[in-house]
């Protein structure tokens, strides 16, 4: 036999048990030659060149899927900022474009399709301010669209104008989805330093220095991490770093053979492979659960961000060497409500938002999918924002915000989004106003690179 | 195409002979078969060509219908799979 016993038995236990699956293929789409004065026309470009562009990735991503025998969970497209594609446009209001992308994403089958998405990092021109404030209407009457706006990069800087406005087009998103709790929400990232090749919902879109198509993978699999963790226990954290690194070259390289099948089957060029480990609301496929095998009591206790950091950068060498190409987010996600145990962790109160933002200094991705009260001012959330973003730009990093102010819900009360999005504990916010330095605007200088205490 | 065909459950007379018979049924050559008791648990590894098959997913409700009736948990999957995995 070619393989040993335990080699065969090795992968699908991961495969049966631990939950491994290639988490989504992301056809990344250039919508840069829809361009155009006239919106009806725009509309149809935009439509035709989806749908004709994916009209195969989801009947190939399930061929793939039996053939291989590797469950490959989600197809997805991402396409150019619409935003790029705003300025040409003189109309006040986005959504339509919205519709659009709503329509041919349910066309060909996908079930999120990002990109209804904003560049902004250093200012916007007026297409692009009317833009933004498009998106709570795009978000609320759509289903698949996703939307995220990058603020921020560590070579320029962040835009505090938009910082500003982020904060109130959250508060809005949730207005108008308020009888689903929200969700509107769940669907909008705030950036900085937003990866261009990001597979990853929500906060998929297709850059500008990207090529006219492409294919992206991201993998996921945090229970075969923590189920090669258990048989190390008590071991000394260097060995805790080894099993990481194997099992996630393991893991990388199934993500590699599916992204390179892929692109070979529908003949386009294949992009990156993402290193995540997303996890999902079940019970033994979570970050948290990770953090506890490695010896925390709880997720949030002390050392928690030193644990995070470890298995972060564990993930990325074991990773970097299964594939030829790497990008998008690349790193351990601890979204609360797509988490079990860290939903659990908030709900034993050892985890607090401000812990979560010290983890994301060190790990990926940002504040994600945590629900706060729906009263909190909306310069409470661009504070947050700014934060965050601060976090990203000075340690060149990718960061990001994903938070729903729920409304007419406190903190300790629970909602629930279902399916992939999970539920969540409503967590505390600080109840100190930062709202005289969010209204001032303007933007926070890019940072200097040398010093680097 | 190669695939490695994985059995795993508690060991009983005929497992061999039903799975190999369908396989034959279903013009797929075995090309390398081992056995072994892993922790207490019947394992059997065949490496079958399916070039010949029609419909893969035929193939693997199949499979899972001889799993449900003799209590065996079966798998098919690529040998890529494998080759991706555990050789660099």
């Amino acid at each position: 036999m070619i393989f040993s016993p335990h080699e065969v038995q090795e992968t699908i236990k991961m495969l049966e048990s631990e939950h491994l699956d290639i988490r989504t293929i992301t056809m990344g789409i250039s919508l840069l030659d829809c361009a155009g004065p006239v919106l009806k026309d725009v509309r149809k470009r935009i439509y035709d060149k989806i749908t004709r562009t994916a009209e195969r990735l989801v009947r190939t991503g399930d061929e793939i899927s039996t053939e291989l025998g590797v469950p490959i969970i989600h197809r997805r497209i991402s396409v150019t900022p619409i935003s790029l594609l705003a300025g040409a446009l003189d109309i006040k209001d986005y959504s339509p474009l919205a519709l659009t992308l709503d329509a041919a994403a349910s066309a060909v089958g996908v079930n999120f399709i990002g990109g209804f998405s904003a560049l902004v990092d250093k200012g916007y021109n007026e297409g692009e301010e009317r833009f933004i404030h498009s998106i709570p209407e795009a978000l609320s009457s759509t289903e698949k669209v996703c939307s995220s706006v990058n603020l921020g990069t560590t070579r320029t800087g962040i835009n505090m104008d938009t910082v500003r406005d982020m904060g109130r087009v959250i508060r809005e998103t949730a207005q108008l989805t308020a009888k689903d709790d929200g969700i509107g929400c769940a669907k909008l990232v705030v950036f900085c330093n937003a990866p261009s090749d990001n597979p990853f919902m929500a906060g998929a879109f297709h850059g500008v220095g990207e090529p006219e198509c492409q294919i992206n993978v991201g993998i996921s699999g945090p229970g075969v991490v923590k189920s090669a963790l258990e048989k190390v226990r008590g071991e000394r954290i260097d060995v805790v770093a080894e099993t990481i690194k194997k099992t996630a070259f393991k893991i990388t390289r199934l993500g590699q053979l599916v992204a390179a099948e892929a692109s070979r089957r529908l003949d386009v060029p294949f992009g990156i492979v993402d290193l995540s480990l997303a996890p999902t609301p079940e019970v033994g496929d979570s970050v948290a659960e990770i953090m506890e095998e490695i010896g925390l009591e709880s997720a949030g206790a002390p050392g928690s961000t030193a644990v995070i950091a470890l298995l972060n950068d564990a993930v990325k060498k074991g990773g970097i060497m299964a594939s030829s190409h790497v990008g998008g987010l690349s790193g351990a996600f601890i979204p609360v409500s797509e988490d079990h145990g860290m939903i659990e962790a908030v709900e034993r109160g050892s985890l607090c938002i401000e812990k979560l933002e010290a983890m994301t200094a060190v790990c990926s991705v940002g504040l994600d999918m945590i629900a706060i009260p729906g009263d909190t001012p909306a310069e409470t959330i661009s504070a947050i924002i700014a934060d965050e973003a601060a976090i990203g730009m000075i340690n060149n990093k990718t960061t990001a915000v994903r938070v729903i102010p729920v409304p007419g819900k406190s903190a300790g009360e629970r909602v629930v989004f279902g399916g992939l999005l999970g539920e969540a504990p409503v967590m505390n916010v600080s109840r100190f106003s930062s709202r005289d330095f969010i209204n001032r605007g303007g933007r926070i200088p890019a940072p200097v690179h040398s010093f680097r205490n | 195409m190669n695939a490695v065909c994985t059995v795993i459950g508690k060991d009983r007379v005929g497992i061999i002979a039903r799975v190999s018979g369908f396989m034959a049924e279903n013009n797929i050559n075995i090309l390398d078969i081992s056995q072994t008791i892993m922790q207490e648990y019947f394992t059997m590894i065949m490496l079958v060509d399916v070039s010949g098959v029609e419909s893969l997913e035929k193939i693997k409700d199949g499979l899972d219908a001889i799993g449900a009736e003799l209590g065996l948990k079966i798998m098919l999957q690529h040998k890529d799979v494998f080759e991706a995995m555990h050789r660099i």
